[in-house]
């Protein structure tokens, strides 16, 4: 466009070109206490743990210590075992489903206000993105109590011609990508429906479960009836172990998942498993390209990538793969890594540096395997755990990126000709957890949908999440559901069960 | 996508794709310009570029010389020159700037002209029977040349939409030529009027219409249809502009109107604008907002950041 | 002029693998005796791992055709089972009275309770979705439904305390939401595998579908244990030491591993065999 005399006027913004830098813009940390020792919280009560061990929480955006962990001994997971089936024997499977519903509704509630400083709590001990903390996370753990809290006294209608009853002490121990809405997935159902629950969070991100114990204080949870047992492997071991857990619940890797599985097999104990996931993003040639890029930017760069049902594997139908990618790139130019505690950070830090070295570790080996390796050129942070966001094009499907979670800012792409193909593709993989869909066409979104062999289907959007909406995998991915009416059904024993 | 053919003028035929757009995915994104936080300097100098980018409108059938002399007054100096300028230069920041253009109907052109003498500042004259575009082809090219003939340098013609919903495509296309033919040198701004297209498809086959046919800027609304201007509308539109430039390395220049009052919504538009398209966009050759109001808010802001007091109405004049 | 009982045509028993009747490849056979006089009633096939392996293939090939049949179809093919079973009455009731000792009463109920069993499933294909499906409520413009779906291939290890009503229960529940399924009988009872399986075969169900396997469990539950094509494994026999280590051989492909199933008939006992698959989609213009 040609500047003529309407266009050379006065600012001085119009000589120099205007470089529109978005100021840090960061959200205050004095709304959040921590404590420099965190006790075990075992029967209402807060308790030293019992071999004085204690470990370190890391700030993963500055690499700093935020604060002491107790790690749980099998003797302290012990006492909280028990002291969770007293208060299922004792108080909690006295109260009607009414009474323990208040309780739920209240703990939503009081989620709802001091939901800032749950949220920047969690941002600076998980180091996701402020932004999503806030407006994501947050949220979603409030909605996810106040949605089961309304199941408590309908359970009679939650399996049609069912009786069903609670299955008694509940074991969870949930991953670090979500730390306080993995809480609530795990809490929220078990108590709506009559059980008591001993939680092991993840050993990196334990505050924000901390703070959500003084929330359950605050409302008048009887004792026991939620019982926090931080610490790492060994912690989660004993609790899995343990003889008077009557059902286990996990979210985590699959491996770990294999192993628990292990542990319970021969066992009376119920078990639901929420493993990992390699799924697909399938955009097709009559996609919504515009909304389709910014879906499998949102796909595989939400949360850092940490997301066990994240986009990992893109299959562009041939017709539309250069535009996509050249689309994706731009796009991708545009993404700002910094401070979680900055409202204009879209990626934030990797939660450790163990985690940051297996991403790493594995951006090599796509690098050996020989795929195309892209990267933009955006600022990154000069401390702290950061991970670049990246894409590797024409990843063959024999490729470890094809096959292989990274649980990373790392996506691969490759491309297809058919229908048909793209739904082989996207199921050549052990795993089933989800799988995105763009197209504009509504039968054919329909068909691949019920083609695809995975437990949630995005069409022409991806990573919603929502408390009435069932979540889980299938194959590898995991056993059961939880969220909505079928994420009742792992915590409810109809008179079917075992023999 | 969807795809139409046209001829051109010379008889060559063109063919014009339109990917399709996700109403829900297309919301979703333009929400997200809205959790930006832009503080401190990169307000300030936002706030600026904002106000070098209003086209002060008035579009009234109560319009008259006088007021449009009075807009024009209020366009060459936002604010009078002494009343923040202490704090600015303690600041050192430069003055107010002036707006780009005035908006009127063409009978005021001559109005605007001559209360805009020795200022750089643009004017801009709707056109082709603004608002609704019911009149004859050869009364929208009559419109438009007399408000060229009276010094408007800028066009601000509305799309026939009675054309475009019957699905003539090629009429709609046909009128910008002719518009175009007549503007001479002055910029032509092709208003789809999206709030009467019904979906985002059609904003974006209207946009890629209106730049073919020659717009140099696409622009959304008249202000006399709800909604006008928002946020996922503009960003449907200025993905058209960037898929255009990437085809043809031509930058056309886009103008949301109506609907935008506060200063924050500004900027929401800017970061839109910078993350989609870059900041080769973020200058007044490229990027307007078709605003009355807009602007009091844009120097209430200011006025605020500089003095670090809350503003009060009374600072600013009323047009 | 009819030939002496002695000289009637013994019929030979097989396994039933892929809609065909092979013997076993191993070439093995165990006896079942005659529960009065201990003679040899007829040489089942022993069933290999080969053999389940074979299966195991049919199950995998038939099962996504099986998924995509309608409702409707499943349903009119498992009360087709019911009339073919009804057909084969005697013979159901003879092998019985013959290897179980039942009484022509109680074989006759057994074969009645079995055939409504059949039936019971027959009327459920078209339901149980409409029972546990549900339209979620999610916050926002998205349109969000789950539904049900086939696990994939089941493997079922019978009770050697046989009950043909129960098998037939078990399996109905299997195939009734599109699974297909390799079952293994065992002891006395799987001489009913000859019956069974001419059902199978003259009821329109598609090759594949039922696979049915006469062995014994301490041989094969290791290989139906491991098989990472089986992704669901219902074990409904006693021995909790055999459960167990299904359960650990089951964690390499995270299998489904059923445990006994009291209430048969019910909605309970389909959704055993189901995945829950959920789809969004935007609500917009």
């Amino acid at each position: 466009m040609q500047t003529t005399k309407e266009n050379s006027k006065s600012t001085d913004s119009q000589n120099t070109k205007f470089n529109f830098d978005y100021a840090p813009a960061l959200e205050s940390t004095d709304i959040v206490q921590i404590k420099d020792r965190n006790l075990l919280f075992i029967d209402g009560k807060w308790v030293a743990p019992s071999q004085g061990k204690y470990f370190k929480t890391i700030n993963p955006a500055t690499g700093l210590p935020l604060a002491e962990i107790a790690e749980a001994s099998t003797k302290d997971v012990d006492n909280a075992v028990k002291a969770a089936r007293k208060a299922y024997t004792k108080t909690w499977s006295k109260l009607t489903g009414a009474e323990r519903g208040r309780y739920l509704f209240r703990i939503a509630r009081l989620i709802q206000e001091r939901a800032r400083e749950l949220a920047v709590l969690e941002t600076m001990d998980n180091g996701k993105p402020i932004k999503e903390s806030r407006d994501i996370d947050i949220p979603l753990v409030a909605a996810h109590f106040f949605y089961y809290a309304g199941w408590a006294d309908k359970l009679d209608y939650a399996i049609p011609g069912q009786k069903v009853s609670p299955v008694g002490v509940v074991g969870q121990i949930i991953p670090w990508n979500f730390p306080l809405l993995m809480a609530a997935w795990k809490i929220a159902p078990a108590l709506a429906c009559g059980n008591t629950v001993v939680i092991k969070p993840a050993e990196t991100t334990s505050l924000s479960l901390l703070l959500l114990v003084q929330i359950l204080q605050e409302a008048g949870l009887p004792d026991g009836v939620v019982n926090v047992i931080t610490g790492a492997g060994e912690t989660g071991t004993a609790l899995v172990a343990h003889a008077d857990i009557n059902k286990v619940a996990f979210t985590g890797s699959t491996d770990v998942g294999r192993l628990i599985a292990k542990t319970v097999a021969g066992t009376n104990k119920k078990l639901t498993l929420e493993l990992g996931g390699k799924s697909a993003h399938i955009i097709f040639e009559d996609a919504a390209i515009e909304q389709a890029v910014e879906g499998v930017i949102n796909g595989i760069f939400f949360n850092q990538g940490h997301v066990c049902c994240a986009g990992s594997r893109l299959l562009l139908e041939e017709s539309v793969s250069e535009i996509f990618v050249e689309k994706l790139k731009i796009r991708m130019q545009q993404l700002r890594v910094g401070n979680p505690l900055d409202k204009n950070t879209d990626i934030g830090a990797i939660n450790s540096s163990t985690e940051l070295e297996k991403i790493k570790k594995l951006i090599t080996t796509g690098q050996n395997e020989g795929a195309e390796f892209f990267e933009p050129n955006i600022e990154m942070p000069d401390k702290g755990y950061f991970q670049k966001p990246c894409f590797f094009n024409r990843v063959s499907s024999a490729f470890t990126l094809s096959r292989v979670e990274v649980f990373g800012p790392v996506l691969a792409i490759s491309t297809f000709r058919t229908t048909q193909e793209a739904i082989a593709k996207a199921n050549d993989t052990p795993y089933g957890l989800a799988a995105g869909i763009w197209s504009e066409k509504g039968s054919k979104v329909h068909k691949v949908a019920s083609s695809l062999k995975a437990g949630v289907i995005w069409a022409n959007t991806y990573n919603k999440f929502d408390p009435t909406s069932p979540f889980g995998g299938y194959n590898e991915s995991g056993w059961g559901r939880e969220g909505g009416r079928h994420g009742l059904f792992p915590y409810l024993n109809t008179k079917q069960g075992a023999k | 996508m969807r795809t139409i053919s046209i001829q051109k003028e010379n008889g060559n035929p063109l063919v014009i794709s339109a990917p399709f757009v996700d109403e829900v995915g297309a919301n979703e994104r333009a929400d997200s310009f809205t959790k930006r936080s832009i503080k401190k300097d990169s307000k300030l100098s936002a706030l600026y570029l904002a106000i070098s980018m209003c086209d002060l409108t008035t579009l009234e059938g109560a319009d008259t010389p006088g007021k449009v002399q009075q807009m024009c007054a209020k366009a060459r100096y936002p604010v009078p020159p002494d009343l923040i300028s202490e704090y600015l230069n303690k600041k050192n920041l430069s003055s107010i700037p002036s707006v780009a253009a005035v908006c009127v109907y063409p009978s005021m052109v001559p109005v605007a002209v001559k209360a805009l003498q020795g200022t750089n500042i643009g004017i801009a004259s709707v056109s082709t029977a603004f608002p609704s575009g019911q009149a004859p082809l050869e009364i929208k090219v009559e419109d438009t040349r007399f408000a060229v003939e009276k010094g408007a340098t800028e066009i601000d013609m509305v799309i026939n939409r009675g054309a475009f919903l019957s699905g003539r495509y090629q009429q709609v296309f046909d009128e910008i030529v002719e518009i175009k033919k007549v503007c001479g040198d002055a910029h032509l701004k092709v208003i789809l009027e999206t709030g009467e297209l019904g979906s985002y498809d059609r904003v974006r086959l209207g946009s890629e219409i209106a730049m073919e046919a020659g717009a140099d800027f696409i622009k959304t609304s008249t202000g006399k249809v709800t909604p006008a201007a928002t946020l996922p509308v503009t960003l449907v539109m200025l993905q058209a502009i960037a898929d255009h430039y990437r085809r043809t390395g031509k930058k056309i220049g886009m103008k949301p109107a109506g609907g935008i009052r506060t200063a924050k919504q500004a900027i929401h538009y800017l970061c839109m604008v910078n993350e989609t398209l870059g900041s080769d966009w973020l200058t007044p050759d490229l990027f307007r907002f078709g605003a009355s109001a807009l602007l009091n808010d844009l120097l209430r802001q200011i006025y605020k950041e500089v003095t670090g007091r809350y503003y009060y109405d009374k600072a600013f004049s009323i047009d | 002029m009819s030939l002496n009982k002695k000289m009637q045509i013994a019929k030979t028993f097989k396994l039933f693998i892929g809609g065909d009747f092979p013997r076993t490849e191993s070439g093995r056979s165990f006896p079942v005796y005659r529960f009065k006089s201990k003679d040899i009633y007829a040489n089942l096939c022993l069933a290999s791992r080969k053999d389940l392996r074979n299966a195991i293939t049919a199950a995998q090939g038939a099962q996504s055709g099986w998924q995509n049949r309608s409702a409707y179809n499943r349903g009119q093919i498992l009360y087709r089972m019911a009339e073919m079973m009804e057909g084969k009455r005697s013979e159901f009731v003879d092998t019985m009275s013959d290897t179980l000792g039942y009484t022509s009463a109680k074989a006759n109920t057994e074969v009645d309770k079995a055939i409504d069993s059949f039936i019971y499933f027959a009327g459920f294909t078209d339901k149980y979705q409409q029972l546990v499906g549900t339209v979620n409520p999610v916050s926002g413009p998205h349109h969000n439904f789950t539904s049900c779906e086939a696990v994939g291939v089941v493997g079922l290890i019978a009770a050697k305390k046989f009950s043909l009503s129960d098998l037939v229960s078990q399996i109905a529940a299997i195939i009734a939401s599109g699974n297909t399924v390799v079952v293994l009988m065992q002891t006395e009872g799987a001489a009913t595998i000859s019956p069974l399986a001419e059902v199978m075969a003259t009821s329109d169900l598609p090759k594949g579908v039922v696979n049915l396997l006469t062995g014994q469990a301490e041989e094969l539950y290791t290989h139906f244990g491991s098989h990472m094509e089986v992704h669901s494994l219902s074990y409904q026999d006693t021995d909790k030491k055999i459960l167990g280590e299904i359960q650990t051989l089951g964690v390499e492909n995270m299998k489904r591993i059923i445990k006994p199933i009291n209430d048969l008939k019910s909605l309970d006992h389909i959704l055993n065999y189901v995945e829950y698959k959920t789809v969004w989609h935007p609500i917009g213009n």
